[in-house]
């Protein structure tokens, strides 16, 4: 069955933040199923639905966005879809 | 069907910005295997079999929090009441057994590990009495072991005899430890009706009707019913219920998925889903700033109780729509030195004790992490006990007393615990005697709210 996670971005906006990002999936094979972005008073927002193979992958995944992290001073999450779906769909 | 956008956005802001987290997942362990009339090899059952069921509670736990991005606060243990398996043992070999259980907890890396307990409500077995004359020592030389004593039921009545020693035993743990604020006291607690899947500390014990091994979740989330209540600063009350409610329900329904994703990796079942609003000194994770969002100026003024009657039942409804297996305590929690508000009521004046224990006539528990002068008597200590009891018992519901008498502390001072303990005003007690009506012992006999067959 296919796995999905949710990326979240949020930072303050400069260049190439959707960039670096997509690259870190690129090199770890993840696929984007869907993205969604906005600016909201200066603050960068990105939602990202990733398909992921499993979740050991995950690990190496957060290795990599750490490093971006730091470079940009953004937050980034990586959640399984499962848990938005059950706070928010009976 | 996909998840919105706002949704997700609503999600990561709860977490983030809002203090949603996983309050405990606890393992509940069945010792009654553990018994020997050999104490070396009742230490060594004990040790072995915690450290064995538990020895992946934590790296598990930690790895669905990662993985779900939902913060587990603390992973922990509840076990057989101890007083069950101490049999022909000594109270200084209870005190062993609770070192043991303190080295078993940090073996396997949880911060608390709860169950040195007695049920006393009707009579004391041998080994109850054993075990409750090794509490003040065993509080006192242990830190990760946490004690109850269940001492009333609706069905059984109130056993004062049982109430009388507490009042001995909470007073000699805080002489015990009277160079730490007598935290000795803050891992204990005496109960009325005390439920046996209570995830939360200090007052888990996993017990009788309980299976050999069982996962159960407490979640909390003060934080995040106060900020959706923000939002809506001028609906009424049926309304304020109805997004309490529905806070509520979200929270739980993030709990049960990793507590259940917890249990199935650890391979046992999945117990219960305590939804308690328990506050944390975090900023705005309270429950008197709740109760002071829905319309009171300070916590502790009229009009308190039932603004936490309405958010006590409010939480119950949704949380019970959203799981499966509600249990343990579920409701609220009113710790005084855990709740910055609750603080701030008693350093303003607006929250009394009188008041603290009217308020545990609607919510989950009773009277809880509150500091008192360290001259207060044994008998006032008991009598303090035997109200909450009688609350419980006629009301049916459970209460509790978690108080720390700090010795060389008078009214007016204020008491640091430290970490998740936080720190309390130390409040003063009434200074007529109840010493008489303790002394007298004896069972105040179960209530008439208890013949219902």
């Amino acid at each position: 069955m296919q796995k999905r996670a949710v990326v979240s971005v949020l930072g303050k906006d400069q260049v190439g933040i959707i960039s670096k990002v997509t690259t870190v999936l690129a090199n770890n094979h993840m696929n984007i199923l869907d993205i969604s972005q906005t600016i909201l008073q200066d603050f960068f927002t990105m939602i990202m639905l990733i398909d992921i193979k499993d979740t050991a992958d995950l690990d190496h995944l957060m290795k990599d966005f750490k490093v971006i992290e730091e470079e940009l001073d953004l937050t980034i999450s990586i959640q399984l879809e499962d848990v938005f779906k059950s706070m928010h769909r009976v | 069907m996909a998840v919105a956008f706002t949704e997700i956005q609503e999600t990561i802001r709860m977490v983030q910005m809002e203090s949603l987290d996983i309050r405990t997942v606890t393992m509940g362990i069945s010792l009654r295997d553990c018994a020997d009339s050999d104490f070396k090899k009742v230490q060594e059952n004990v040790y072995n079999k915690i450290t064995t069921y538990a020895a992946n509670l934590k790296p598990v736990a930690e790895q669905v929090e990662k993985e779900y991005g939902i913060p587990i606060i603390n992973k922990r243990i509840s076990i057989t009441p101890i007083a069950e398996i101490l049999g022909n043992h000594t109270p200084k070999e209870a005190v062993e057994l609770a070192k043991t259980l303190d080295q078993a907890a940090k073996k396997v890396g949880v911060d608390f590990i709860g169950g040195f307990s007695a049920l006393v409500h009707k009579g004391i077995t041998k080994g109850d009495q054993t075990l409750l004359d090794a509490l003040p020592e065993a509080l006192s030389v242990t830190e990760r072991v946490c004690a109850s004593v269940s001492i009333g039921t609706t069905r059984t009545g109130i056993n004062m005899d049982a109430v009388k020693q507490l009042g001995t035993i909470i007073k000699e743990t805080a002489e015990n430890t009277k160079d730490n604020s007598s935290i000795g006291c803050a891992k204990f607690v005496a109960f009325c009706n005390p439920v046996e899947d209570n995830p939360f500390m200090a007052g888990a014990f996993h017990g009788a009707g309980e299976g050999e091994a069982v996962l159960s979740v407490g979640v909390s989330g003060p934080g995040v019913v106060l900020n959706a209540l923000k939002r809506y600063p001028d609906v009424d009350l049926g309304e304020v219920s109805d997004i309490i409610k529905k806070t509520a329900f979200k929270i739980t329904r993030a709990g049960e998925l990793l507590g259940r994703e917890v249990a199935k990796r650890l391979d046992v079942p999945f117990g219960i889903m305590d939804l308690s609003l328990a506050p944390t000194n975090a900023m705005n994770d309270s429950v008197a700033e709740i109760l002071e969002e829905i319309g009171l100026e300070r916590v502790g003024t009229h009009g308190t109780i039932a603004a936490l009657a309405l958010m006590n039942d409010a939480v119950k409804k949704g949380g019970a729509m959203a799981s499966s297996y509600v249990g343990g305590l579920s409701g609220a929690f009113i710790p005084v030195s855990e709740d910055n508000g609750m603080i701030k009521g008693i350093e303003d004046n607006s929250l009394t004790l009188s008041k603290l224990e009217a308020m545990t006539c609607v919510c989950s528990v009773g009277l809880d992490m509150i500091a008192l002068t360290g001259d207060v008597s044994p008998e006032t200590l008991s009598a303090i006990i035997a109200d909450e009891a009688a609350i419980g018992m006629i009301n049916k519901k459970t209460t509790a007393v978690r108080v720390i008498p700090v010795i060389g502390k008078t009214e007016g001072d204020t008491v640091e615990f430290g970490g998740l303990l936080g720190r309390a005003p130390v409040m003063g007690v009434n200074p007529f005697s109840s010493a008489k009506m303790i002394q007298r012992g004896g069972r105040i006999p179960a209530p008439l709210q208890a013949l219902i067959n």
